[in-house]
């Protein structure tokens, strides 16, 4: 590992070679909006809402794939920078229900993105898929990150119950031939519901309390402890609300697990709260 | 597999069969598959191994069934170790694999309807079709603008067919300039029997490979960098550098003829390839042996069936003549071509969506870096030439880089192949020495028919260009400086009687069907580029001008890969230019 010197909006700033941009964007507090990528997946680079402008690049690079190079003068905050980002979440606005994306209407107010340009837009006009009693899939609000793909495929789980089909803006997660979940090679893990950003997959007990209008984040705890299931060690994050537990998560910095967790250590605690 | 799942629905055995004879026709055979194997033991590379006949083998079962059945696809899959979801996906990608029951037996009908389709009658060519009784699809450009409206039959139990190659095959009609004796890029459309090898060498064949031979692939390198040769194909990267980087990178090595033409107004590669086969294949040779290739693929666009037949024809004749396989014509060079058919995707004309296709994976294309000539096809360096580009290979080693470089201008050497279409007296393929100007090159093929009202140079990712603007050079720099793109060599005129905002909504609405829909800016902004044109028919008030400079600066910026880098420059040309106030309702005014 060398060292890299380059800049961050003109801030001279030196980085391990090998490192992304968005990775030294980060050490230094830089912050930048991201949807696509999450610490323990490989990135995919296609939200494009990381862009960032390397001075004499033709276009925008993505930051969380592009790597730090020697000289390398990159701007955050350019008007360049700034449109795209815009744009990327202004796009998304218009034709997905961002509604539970965590974090971002931080961004698209601070980048102005103004959905409501858009006259009559197509939107992604899915019914809600309810197949069995541990996931909710409403892709109304799939912004096709490729986050869930990853965990099922090569980065987690190697289950590949799920794949992008279809192309353009018919792009859909599906199974084969979409059929059911339950009859697909799907061995509910529940890390695909774990890595998305959007609420398009969710834990069913947080979808009905959602519905409700009783999910209450704000009053949850959240206990860690060891999963009791077998010896790898899995950490478990419980998030308990009203006495209960709502949702079960594991740490995406965890040596053990990376974030990810099976069915038992995932959808097992119902011996703890006997109805 | 014990590693993958599958659902209850089995293959016919008529699937069976076709699906294993084209798995084997790749080496795949049952042998290497039923042994008890798991992938762990291998990791993700050992997965994908096979991956690669997936393409193929959805070919094979698209035929004998009209559909990519699911009993099928399971099969296809427990063969190449796929999981069914992920071929499902890639199944779904094409536009010639249908992944839902069509409800009959019957071959379907693709009726071209891209812009010099569009203006030629294509919604005509449909009623008539159906009227007929035939199940129609409409299509994007088949690239056969020389003689609109194009049809492509996809057969079910037989051969894919262009119904008009049966009647009337090109060598004809589409190439005015053929037995002119100046030609050199299509010297030998026409002359020769595109079936015969033996015709093929009576008429030089195979002696630039020869004197390839002789030079050694360095000073085969270095006599493609002096001829100044760029690729014809939109980027004109200069070819020789191209090899020299990929031939200093560690083995295995590839070089790809990127044949998925499928650049609205673009057909000179079907042409070369239906007629001068072998020039394609030892052009193809001559790159290998430069940059040191274990392999070259040609991967072919799935609607080009009379150029996927002579090209393989060609490929098996020089196997067996000695000019390909193993120590090639005495020499102790190695190297072997195998033909891959797309599916039905514009987006993988893009290089590194070519390599994701053929490797059997989605068509999406890759961010680079890294780039092709480090990280290219199997993750192995490679280098990605179309067929016009690669025929000139053939010129420059026989006659050396030097004489090649001396024609043309200073920034554009050698000759060009254009395709001129639309409203001309000639339509068809014409090759120049560069240096004529867009008029010229009309006049050349017959001049405009009527009067002009505007022409699209580089195709749909090219821009318009005004009566006015007529004398820009067509060369590389001639075209940058008056802020337009060569492209792939696409002349389409229009006159006045066409309704140009149909034309423009129909390039928008082609954006919008092919974007792979990877990335946000193109997979969105294609689909409200064309909602806005739509709805507005092209008469734009000053805040949707706005909004389509947003939309445009934010595709070209932040996108992937050149389509949404280009989705809207034609669009956004038309307007500049002032091309745009009549009503839009398709086709003639």
């Amino acid at each position: 590992m060398t060292d890299i010197t380059f800049s961050i909006d003109g801030r001279t700033v030196t980085a391990t070679s090998g490192q992304t941009i968005l990775g030294a964007c980060n050490n230094e507090g830089v912050e930048t909006p991201t949807l696509c990528w999450a610490p323990n997946l490989t990135p995919v680079n296609v939200c494009r809402v990381c862009v960032v402008e390397v001075v004499g690049s033709r276009t925008l690079v993505p930051s969380c794939s592009r790597t730090v190079e020697e000289g390398m003068e990159v701007l955050t905050d350019s008007e360049r920078v700034r449109h795209s980002r815009k744009m990327v979440l202004e796009f998304l606005g218009s034709g997905v229900d961002l509604s539970q994306a965590d974090g971002l209407q931080v961004w698209s107010e601070r980048y102005g993105a103004d959905p409501d340009r858009y006259v009559e837009p197509q939107k992604m006009d899915e019914e809600v898929k309810i197949q069995d009693n541990l996931y909710v899939r409403d892709y109304d609000k799939c912004v096709l990150c490729y986050k869930c793909v990853e965990a099922c495929g090569d980065d987690a789980q190697h289950t590949f119950a799920i794949a992008v089909a279809g192309r353009g803006f018919g792009a859909r997660i599906s199974t084969e031939f979409d059929v059911a979940l339950p009859e697909s090679a799907c061995v509910y893990c529940g890390n695909c519901v774990g890595v998305c950003p959007t609420g398009a997959l969710q834990f069913t007990t947080e979808f009905n309390l959602r519905q409700a209008g009783n999910w209450l984040p704000e009053t949850q705890s959240v206990t860690r402890t060891v999963c009791s299931y077998c010896g790898v060690g899995c950490n478990l994050e419980l998030h308990v609300q009203d006495e209960k537990i709502v949702k079960v998560t594991s740490p995406a910095d965890h040596s053990v697990t990376s974030g990810h967790l099976c069915i038992k250590g995932r959808f097992g605690w119902n011996y703890v709260q006997p109805s | 597999m014990a590693d993958l799942h599958f659902t209850a629905d089995r293959a016919t055995a008529a699937e069976q069969a076709a699906i294993d004879s084209a798995l084997l026709a790749l080496g795949i055979d049952a042998a290497t598959i039923v042994e008890d194997e798991r992938v762990v033991r291998g990791g993700v590379g050992r997965r994908n191994e096979r991956r690669h006949g997936l393409l193929p083998g959805l070919h094979a079962l698209q035929r004998v069934s009209g559909w990519i059945t699911p009993g099928g696809l399971n099969h296809l899959c427990a063969q190449l170790g796929v999981p069914p979801a992920e071929a499902y996906g890639v199944a779904s990608f094409y536009d010639l694999f249908r992944t839902e029951d069509p409800g009959h037996t019957d071959s379907v009908h693709h009726v071209c309807i891209d812009v010099a389709c569009q203006i030629a009658g294509a919604e005509e060519r449909v009623a008539e079709l159906e009227a007929a009784g035939h199940h129609v699809h409409r299509s994007p450009c088949l690239g056969q603008c020389e003689r609109p409206v194009a049809v492509f039959v996809q057969g079910r139990g037989g051969e894919d067919v262009v119904p008009i190659d049966e009647t009337e095959p090109t060598g004809s009609g589409s190439i005015p300039q053929r037995y002119d004796p100046t030609l050199v890029l299509l010297a030998r459309v026409g002359r020769i029997d595109p079936t015969s090898l033996d015709s093929y060498v009576g008429a030089g064949g195979y002696k630039a490979l020869a004197q390839a031979f002789t030079r050694g692939p360095a000073g085969v390198i270095d006599e493609i960098i002096a001829s100044g040769l760029s690729g014809r194909g939109g980027a004109a990267f200069p070819t020789g550098v191209k090899l020299r980087a990929v031939a200093a990178e560690p083995g295995p090595r590839y070089v790809v003829a990127n044949a998925d033409e499928s650049e609205p107004g673009t057909f000179k590669d079907r042409i070369v390839m239906e007629n001068d086969p072998f020039a394609v294949v030892e052009a193809l040779t001559i790159a290998g042996f430069a940059a040191g290739a274990a392999k070259g693929w040609i991967y072919i666009r799935g609607e080009y069936p009379l150029a996927t037949r002579r090209l393989q024809a060609a490929v098996d004749a020089a196997r067996v003549a000695g000019f390909l396989g193993e120590r090639i014509a005495r020499s102790s060079f190695s190297f072997d071509v195998e033909i891959r058919r797309g599916a039905g995707a514009y987006i993988c004309g893009e290089e590194t969506a070519l390599f994701s296709s053929l490797e059997g994976f989605r068509g999406e294309p890759r961010q680079k870096p890294p780039f092709p000539t480090t990280h290219g096809l199997f993750g192995r360096p490679t280098a990605v030439n179309n067929p016009e580009t690669l025929l000139n290979l053939l010129e420059i080693v026989s006659r050396g880089g030097g004489a090649y470089a001396a024609i043309g201008t200073e920034a554009s050497r050698g000759r060009k192949l254009f395709c001129v279409s639309g409203d001309v007296g000639a339509p068809g393929l014409y090759e120049v020495p560069f240096g004529p100007t867009l008029r010229e090159v009309l006049d050349l093929a017959g001049g405009v028919d009527g009067q002009l009202q505007a022409v699209l140079l580089g195709g749909a990712a090219g821009s318009f260009v005004r009566p006015d603007q007529l004398d820009v050079p067509l060369t590389f720099e001639g075209t940058r400086e008056a802020g337009l793109s060569l492209g792939s060599g696409v002349v389409m005129a229009f006159n006045q009687a066409v309704d140009l905002a149909g034309v423009v909504i129909r390039i928008a609405e082609f954006f919008r069907d092919e974007s792979c829909g990877q990335c946000v800016p193109c997979r969105v902004g294609a689909v409200r580029q064309h909602e806005l044109l739509v709805r507005t028919g092209t008469r734009l008030t000053p805040p949707e001008l706005v909004l389509l400079d947003d939309m445009d600066r934010a595709m070209k910026d932040a996108s992937i890969c050149g389509l949404g880098h280009t989705a809207c420059t034609a669009v956004r040309s038309a307007f500049s230019l002032g091309l745009l106030e009549s009503s839009a309702n398709g086709g003639r005014k």
